[in-house]
């Protein structure tokens, strides 16, 4: 699959000399999910505000399906739908006139058809009428991604879609992604819910300090970065655990009932037989195993520690 | 050029003006009336004739011009400080528009806003008083030219301000106060020497001697000159247009 979104060596600072970005590269291919983690204050909205122009970059080059997003910004920026942070419209008008309005400015000629099943999709046509101060909050947040639709962005940006949104919301947020995954269109959104990353992501790139630290997909960046762990359940609690199992650093549970194991899942051996054996051979008798992935939030918060430290 | 936007934005900024249709006319209908009764009716009567015309009469183009500019003014400033406000200026600047097509749009509402209430105003001064027209086109291509070249003074202020009194003050503390010693309500000719001579360095007396010049034929500066002056305005508003376009001064961060 072609790229859709090219980013080389992308810099932004600030006259204080506070760096912002600080030379990131990205290529994102058509219809592929990406979200960008990454703790508050990390980069992700400046990313996004350089690639959407409303904020200038220092140096570097972004190219949309190869219209460079300074020279070719018409070409560059049709092609690009934004949803930003914050809530941000017009209070006073009907939802309606706020997406037929965006399209216009996007250069599309009016579509009643067209705009039409956007509202319908994102269930506001019944609102259609109102006046966007009488929408709840999620309502607003759905008319937001119904003007970034509005003019049938091959590229869609959600700056942190489902902050401050209700389960449920965020849930039907996910939802919508997805149909729009289905249609081809390419979605980049950042996050700092790991869940939300986990739950619909193709890839995860991981933002920290105006640093892309890495981008990779999201099932092998589980698979390398992941640990399991291995929870033996014994039939009697143990007080301490045999020297002879001192090599496996075993922990053990809060109750004592389970020792724990920690092992690699990239290993050529990952020592559980071994363990087994080493466990019955102790005398010790156990009555269920487990395994658990950790998750990338684990995966997550040791990155950013690592680039901290 | 996108003239599919720039129909948009106008679009969007006339009706925030039809909303509000009402108040949009009342308010300046109103005022305009009271000015009528205080200057033209109890004031005027015991004024004689400025120059062969009624002081009623004489009052109305400073009255309509007075109205417009101030309406320009608030119109297109208001209309771009908005979505700065409320931070759907996030859309204007990720739409593939170039500034001027911004500035089309705002400013080409903010003076159809101004123009259409300029002419309220001129036949709300009906009902009081018996006015003629001299030259007629001269006199639209004056209230054109005026509603255009105060939106994009406005329009400017509205990029400028960060605060809705920031937003005032230039309208306030500047505007208005040249407005009224530019000869809304006299024939310059009618200060002292020292006083006229201070007057010329007024860009309004220009407009105002202009815009009376096509109701009356009077003039307190050359027509040419008042041209010129408005030109000139106009050009300044735009080459700090241009400005805050290659800048992205307020706006791009």
């Amino acid at each position: 699959m072609a790229n859709i979104l090219e980013i080389k060596d992308l810099r932004k600072s600030y006259d204080g000399g506070f760096e912002a970005l600080k030379g990131v590269n990205l290529e994102i291919e058509e219809g592929e999910i990406i979200a960008l983690l990454g703790p508050n204050g990390a980069g992700k909205t400046t990313l996004i505000s350089m690639i959407c122009g409303i904020t200038s970059s220092t140096s570097g080059d972004v190219k949309v399906a190869g219209n460079c997003i300074r020279d070719d910004f018409r070409a560059a920026r049709s092609l690009i739908g934004l949803v930003p942070q914050e809530v941000a419209l017009e209070p006073f008008e009907k939802v309606i006139n706020t997406v037929r309005f965006s399209r216009g400015l996007f250069g599309k000629s009016r579509d009643e058809a067209a705009i039409e099943h956007i509202l319908r999709r994102l269930s506001l046509w019944e609102k259609r009428n109102n006046a966007v101060k009488e929408l709840s909050g999620g309502m607003k947040r759905r008319v937001l991604i119904a003007k970034a639709l509005a003019h049938e962005p091959r590229v869609l940006f959600l700056d942190e879609p489902t902050a401050g949104v209700d389960v449920e919301l965020r849930k039907d947020m996910w939802d919508i992604v997805a149909d729009l995954k289905a249609d081809g269109v390419t979605i980049i959104l950042t996050t700092h819910y790991i869940e939300e990353a986990e739950a619909i992501a193709d890839r995860v790139g991981i933002i920290a300090k105006g640093e892309l630290l890495l981008v990779e997909e999201k099932a092998k960046l589980m698979a390398r970065m992941g640990k399991k762990e291995l929870e033996v359940q014994l039939t009697e609690p143990l007080d301490t655990i045999p020297k002879s199992l001192a090599k496996y650093e075993l922990s053990q549970t809060h109750d004592k009932t389970s020792v724990v194991y920690t092992y690699d899942t990239r290993g050529e051996r990952t020592g559980i037989t071994q363990l087994l054996n080493d466990i019955a051979a102790a005398g010790l008798s156990f009555r269920d195993v487990s395994t658990r992935q950790s998750s990338l939030e684990d995966i997550f918060v040791t990155l950013v520690q690592e680039d901290a430290a | 050029m996108n003239w599919t936007a720039i129909k948009a934005i106008y679009i969007f900024e006339m009706a925030r003006f039809f909303r509000t249709f009402l108040q949009s006319l009342i308010s300046p209908v109103i005022s305009t009336s009271l000015y009528f009764v205080v200057f033209g009716a109890a004031i005027g009567s015991r004024i004689d004739q400025v120059d062969g015309v009624s002081y009623g009469a004489f009052i109305v183009p400073g009255l309509v011009m007075l109205t417009v500019m101030t309406q320009s003014i608030s119109n297109a400033s208001f209309g771009i400080y908005f979505p700065k406000f409320i931070g759907t200026i996030y859309e204007l600047l990720s739409a593939p528009i170039s500034f001027l097509e911004i500035v089309l749009g705002y400013v080409g509402a903010a003076a159809t806003k101004a123009m259409f209430i300029g002419v309220i105003i001129l036949m709300t001064s009906f009902f009081f008083v018996d006015i003629q027209i001299a030259h007629p086109i001269a006199m639209v291509l004056f209230l054109v030219l005026t509603c255009i070249s105060f939106s994009l003074f406005g329009f400017i202020i509205g990029i400028w301000a960060k605060n809705f009194e920031q937003l005032q003050l230039v309208p306030l503390l500047i505007v208005t106060p040249l407005v009224f010693l530019g000869g809304s309500f006299y024939s310059i000719s009618m200060l002292p020497p020292v006083w006229q001579t201070i007057s010329m360095f007024n860009p309004v007396v220009y407009l105002i001697s202009g815009f009376r010049w096509a109701f009356f034929g009077l003039e307190d500066v050359p027509v040419a000159t008042s041209l010129l002056a408005i030109g000139f305005f106009t050009a300044l508003c735009l080459g700090a247009v241009y400005w805050i376009f290659k800048t992205g001064w307020r706006i791009r961060t």
